[in-house]
């Protein structure tokens, strides 16, 4: 599996380190109450098909990274920069 | 207080010669972590003015060896090699003195690609890794700072606690490569 960077370019997944669910950019607001806070926290869907994730460039550039791909073809659509998809959703 | 004796990461392990490939420590003097705080133009400029580089492209290098040199490395960020930094660049960035904190090798020699093809999972081959090129990457399982600074030579960083793994991964590659070739 390769990633394409957008600062470094195509890199091997050895680079990367994965995080998890890219919702995780989307936090509530503190007072949205304990149901949006423990969907926030807890509850994933774990779907079969096209997935947000966040990935780190831990051992090239640093930056955290927006990957969607698709867990049954494997293919990879996107690589954002988080900090680009985070400035989007203001 | 007591005066200490400086001492080079890889003191007493290096150079050594395996082949066709010299590896032995670079001593780069001063080291200044350079963090973008606003605009990259402005700070390109502004480092232009004060030491005659500017903040390099990503996977690029910006002036030489012996002059000031600007290494990409990472998100918004540089080395600065050679001069103490300008007071006036604390306006646009983040500066750190490292000059101790990393270990520099140069390794060089006709085979010096075939070394590193065994431990770095970036293509480093001259069509497309040229001169000036840099990449952060690994080398092994150590994070490391990869610069072309010639056709058959390479400047290489690590945290200068991975000295003695970095020199032990080379010598490795060093050794199978020159084993390979029937003059080791
Ligand atoms: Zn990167």
């Amino acid at each position: 599996m390769r990633l394409d960077c957008p600062i470094c370019g195509n890199r091997d997944r050895r680079e990367f380190y994965y995080q998890g669910d890219a919702v995780m950019l989307e936090r509530p607001a503190p007072d949205a109450g304990a149901a949006a806070w423990d969907g926030y926290l807890h509850l994933r869907a774990n779907l079969a098909g096209e997935t947000r994730d966040l990935w780190q460039h831990e051992a090239g550039c640093g930056a955290w990274l927006v990957v969607t791909r698709n867990t049954v073809t494997h293919a990879i659509h996107t690589v954002e920069l988080a900090s680009a998809v985070k400035e989007a959703l203001r | 207080m007591a005066k200490l004796k400086a001492r080079m990461p890889c003191e007493e392990m290096l150079p050594f010669t395996f082949g066709t490939v010299k590896l032995d420590e670079t001593n780069l003097g001063v080291m200044t972590s350079v963090m973008a705080l606003g605009e990259d133009a402005a700070l390109s400029s502004a480092l232009s003015d004060a030491h005659g580089v500017g903040f390099p492209k990503a996977n690029r290098t910006l002036g030489n060896a012996g002059g000031p040199r600007c290494i990409w490395f990472g998100q918004r960020q540089a080395m600065l090699i050679g001069p103490a930094p300008d007071d006036r660049l604390q306006v646009y960035a983040a500066l750190v003195d490292q000059s101790d904190g990393w270990c520099a090798v140069t390794v060089e020699g006709e085979d010096v690609e075939h070394v590193l093809e065994r431990l770095v999972p970036v293509d480093l081959r001259r069509m497309h890794f040229k001169r000036g090129h840099t990449a952060r990457t690994q080398l092994g399982h150590i994070s490391a700072s990869i610069t072309r600074t010639g056709s058959q030579a390479f400047l290489i960083l690590v945290f200068r606690s991975m000295a003695a793994s970095l020199v032990h991964e080379l010598s490795q590659a060093m050794r199978a490569v020159a084993s390979r070739r029937g003059n080791g």
